[in-house]
């Protein structure tokens, strides 16, 4: 209960936030911290909850992207029609990278997500209709009912989204789903013998994750007003959607939330202030001191400290 | 481009070359993870660092070869301490290491690629050599010298790595370090210190693959992802820790590639080691002569 009360208290807030004269650039800024809770949290269903690693965050970022761009294009459907399809593609694709994960485990996962990415972009630089190599230019529309400005929209949109997507993984984690999921990260041979349907585990975890990643790069033309497949498609997207959830700690639907927060905050200050190459440099740095100082994350220092101090 | 029998030909034979080449560039993982089980997703980061050392080099007049040559034993170093590190901190921990060592090579790669960037910017940079222009007539085909140097350099390092391993005490004691290490033990050798020395030998021969990519091709930061693509893939269809099998495998990616690229243009080039890779995972993750 007193989930769901903060978590409407966050949506009604932001509300009331975008209806508020702060600048701009602030919007612009807060979209990429939610994006990337939405982006950490999808990403842990898979990878902190079943220990698979997925590099393939891009894949389905771009392919929600495009998936939105074509609504966009062909329909000139809203926000929300983009974002439904966005999510139901690249479901698909998640389920089908579950079908894969039948017959690969460990690093042989992950370098396939990896090739899926590729193998995207490919399809969508030879697919003229989307803009090809070269890419889109977009017009914004400028009527956003009840939003002062699409850019506003834009953010609380994000908003819902992070909290849908805490909410997800929050259930997941609880409930016999997500206790499937951690028997099978610890022993997949030992879970299939208790019982633990662990393919359809799978199948579920990879959908939900791909269908919530996607869902998070559906905005992405709208937001940047200009698309292409290069910045799409960045391994970047991986890195940082894996930095974030083991900086902040994998056992708990928060730290994702808590390495995204920290992660995209420190990100933009260095964009802005220094370069935005220094900012994949902080991402792999901080991701290679936790994993080799912290590998719980923070969650895990909080879980020491707590015990220490008792 | 319209089909004909020259087209193909030439093709086939630019692909035979280039196959070698992508032997060369993946026989370090084939050591790295085919035959001691580390999930290296920084080979390629390292392959382009060497390439950019080669470039360094390169500055003060040094020929890219001898360049590649002067680099091994600094790489060879990097490698021993780089393999020490990640045992100290993921394999002595056993259990969770998975997702971690997988997170840390990923995170290493993009530390040298932006370290790159930060050196020397995002530009393309190319190697200088007498050998680098000029072409090799065979009857009507051209074939570009500097693929002909590649691929010699390349036949010689798979042969002297394959004889290094099965002739030597220490390059069978890796062989079979990742079969049985309670075994190596007793036969006196210590497992910690052969794979140090495996994963030297793996990153090592980086330096000499990393002067190959710039003699062929020239470099820029971030073409180490594509070649995560390629070398994973060659390591994989050759079927793990298969040193013949890499220069089977690479041969069959260079010449689908090239293939790809004269009949379908470049744009779909880069899909063919990703397909392959995809297609080899799903239907024969075995490799065609895995152990």
């Amino acid at each position: 209960m007193r989930f769901w009360s903060i978590c409407a208290g966050f949506i009604v807030l932001a509300f009331g936030l975008v209806q508020s004269p702060v600048n701009d650039y602030f919007f612009f800024a807060g979209f990429v911290i939610l994006q990337a809770i939405v982006l950490a949290t999808a990403w842990n269903i898979l990878g902190g909850y079943a220990g698979y690693v997925n590099f393939g965050v891009p894949a389905f970022v771009g392919t929600g992207a495009y998936a939105a761009l074509l609504v966009h294009l062909s329909i000139s459907g809203p926000l929300i029609v983009q974002i439904l399809f966005a999510a139901l593609v690249s479901g698909a694709l998640g389920f089908l990278v579950g079908l894969i994960s039948v017959r690969l485990r460990g690093i042989f996962f992950s370098i396939a997500t990896v090739a899926l990415v590729f193998i995207m972009e490919t399809l969508v630089i030879n697919w003229r209709y989307l803009g090809g190599a070269t890419g889109l230019q977009l017009t914004r529309p400028t009527e956003a009912w009840p939003f002062d400005g699409y850019v506003r929209m834009l953010f609380w949109v994000m908003v819902v989204m992070a909290v849908i997507a805490l909410a997800i993984a929050r259930y997941i984690q609880d409930s016999h789903f997500g206790r499937g999921l951690r028997a099978l990260r610890d022993s997949e041979d030992a879970a299939e013998c208790a019982g633990v349907p662990t393919l359809r585990l799978k199948l579920m975890a990879c959908t939900v994750s791909g269908a919530l990643l996607g869902a998070a790069g559906a905005p992405m033309p709208m937001y940047m007003s200009y698309i292409e497949p290069y910045s799409s498609f960045n391994l970047v997207y991986a890195v940082s959607a894996l930095a974030m959830p083991i900086i902040g700690g994998m056992s708990h639907w928060i730290g994702p939330l808590v390495g995204a927060i920290l992660l995209a905050t420190i990100q933009q200050i260095v964009t802005v202030t220094i370069s935005s190459e220094l900012n994949v440099l902080v991402v792999g740095v901080l991701l290679v001191v936790f994993v080799i100082a912290a590998p719980d994350g923070i969650v895990g220092l909080y879980r020491k400290w707590k015990a220490s101090s008792k | 481009m319209a089909f004909s029998v020259d087209l193909l030909i030439e093709a086939v034979i630019f692909g035979l070359l280039l196959g070698c080449f992508y032997a060369a560039v993946s026989i370090g993982l084939s050591v790295a993870f085919g035959l001691l089980d580390v999930p290296h997703v920084a080979h390629p980061a390292m392959l382009i660092l060497g390439s950019y050392g080669v470039y360094l080099l390169g500055q003060y007049g040094v020929d890219p070869i001898v360049a590649g040559l002067l680099l091994t034993p600094v790489f060879f170093f990097l490698g021993a301490g780089l393999y020490r590190m990640y045992y100290e901190t993921f394999e002595k921990r056993g259990q969770s290491a998975a997702v971690n060592g997988l997170a840390f090579f990923f995170g290493l790669a993009f530390i040298i690629e932006v370290l790159l960037v930060v050196a020397f910017g995002v530009d393309q940079r190319s190697a200088e050599a007498g050998y680098i222009g000029g072409s090799l007539k065979l009857g009507e085909f051209r074939i570009p010298f500097r693929l002909v140097v590649a691929f010699g350099v390349a036949l010689v390092l798979t042969a002297a790595l394959t004889a290094y391993l099965s002739r030597t005490f220490t390059g069978r004691a890796i062989k079979a370090v990742g079969q049985d290490e309670a075994a190596l033990r007793l036969m006196g050798a210590d497992p910690v210190r052969i794979k140090q020395i495996a994963f030297g030998i793996a990153t090592g021969v980086n330096a000499l693959a990393g002067a190959m990519l710039i003699i062929v091709t020239p470099v820029e930061p971030t073409m180490d992802r594509i070649y995560i693509g390629r070398t994973f893939c060659v390591v994989v269809l050759a079927g793990l820790g298969s040193m013949s099998g890499t220069l089977v495998a690479a041969i069959i990616l260079g010449v689908a590639e090239s293939i790809v690229l004269m009949f379908l243009g470049a744009s779909w080039a880069p899909a063919v080691a990703f397909g392959l890779l995809l297609a080899v995972l799903a239907f024969r993750p075995k490799g065609l002569f895995g152990r």
